[in-house]
């Protein structure tokens, strides 16, 4: 299942803003699920993706619920990331950019991302099969 | 080196796209492995009849490699492509990436 080779991502779209959330982490699942290992380098906005406090929402306009709205959060897609690259034997390395964290008061986030900077990503990157950087417009 | 241009761009809302085209067909005109992903709304260029046909049409009739993701298509009720464009998905996109000497450009 393991095929050895390695993707790192940098992106930096806020949540619920872009569709470059949504294609990054389609990209992420479809890497996990080929077996590939996965680098993230969240930074600006981004960091906001894995925030422990995300909540779903009812959708007042609709007069739906909660449950009936099964509003999807960032922070549970990207848990199941973490659960999917257990399950698969590989690595999915989650670095949110320590700086924008700290900017946006961003640091309570779930369990799996860790805390760096260029330095990492650059590290990341050097050991990577392939690199991406997904920006915003 | 193979190159992979991912645009995603609407072509009716950024004339960037216009560029990131001549940049696609520069590179290919310099004889490289050109492929170009078109994903979110950049694949409105796609839909047979819009505007934006020849400028993918000369790309696929260049030698460019065109996909198109499936999923995009389908969250547009795109089901009628200009010829030359074949629909693709993310694991195509991951094995293109993961290709040896690859640089990939995202738009």
């Amino acid at each position: 299942m393991n095929s050895g080779k390695t993707i790192t991502l940098a992106i930096m779209d806020a949540p619920y803003e872009s569709a470059n959330s949504t294609t990054a982490l389609r990209l992420i699942h479809t890497a996990l699920s080929q077996g590939n290992h996965v680098n993230v380098f969240a930074y600006e906005g981004a960091v906001n993706l894995t925030m422990k406090a995300q909540q779903p929402h009812p959708n007042p306009v609709k007069g739906t619920s909660v449950e009936e709205e099964a509003h999807p959060t960032t922070k549970d897609w990207i848990a199941s990331l973490f659960a999917l690259a257990e399950k698969n034997n590989v690595k999915l390395d989650w670095i949110n950019c320590g700086l924008c964290v700290d900017e946006r008061g961003a640091g309570d986030w779930i369990d799996g991302p860790r805390r760096g900077g260029p330095k990492e990503l650059y590290e990341v990157s050097q050991s990577s099969d392939v690199t991406l950087v997904i920006p915003t417009k | 080196m193979k190159y992979l241009f991912i645009e995603s761009r609407d072509p009716f809302e950024s004339t960037d796209t216009q560029f990131f085209s001549d940049l696609v067909k520069g590179v290919k005109k310099l004889g490289r492995e050109t492929t170009l992903f078109l994903v979110q709304n950049s694949v409105l260029s796609t839909r047979k009849g819009a505007k934006y046909n020849d400028q993918i049409a000369q790309l696929a009739q260049s030698g460019v490699t065109v996909l198109a993701d499936g999923f995009s298509l389908k969250e547009r009720g795109i089901d009628h492509l200009v010829e030359g464009i074949e629909v693709s998905n993310m694991d195509q996109l991951v094995q293109l990436l993961l290709e040896p000497e690859t640089k990939a450009i995202w738009h």
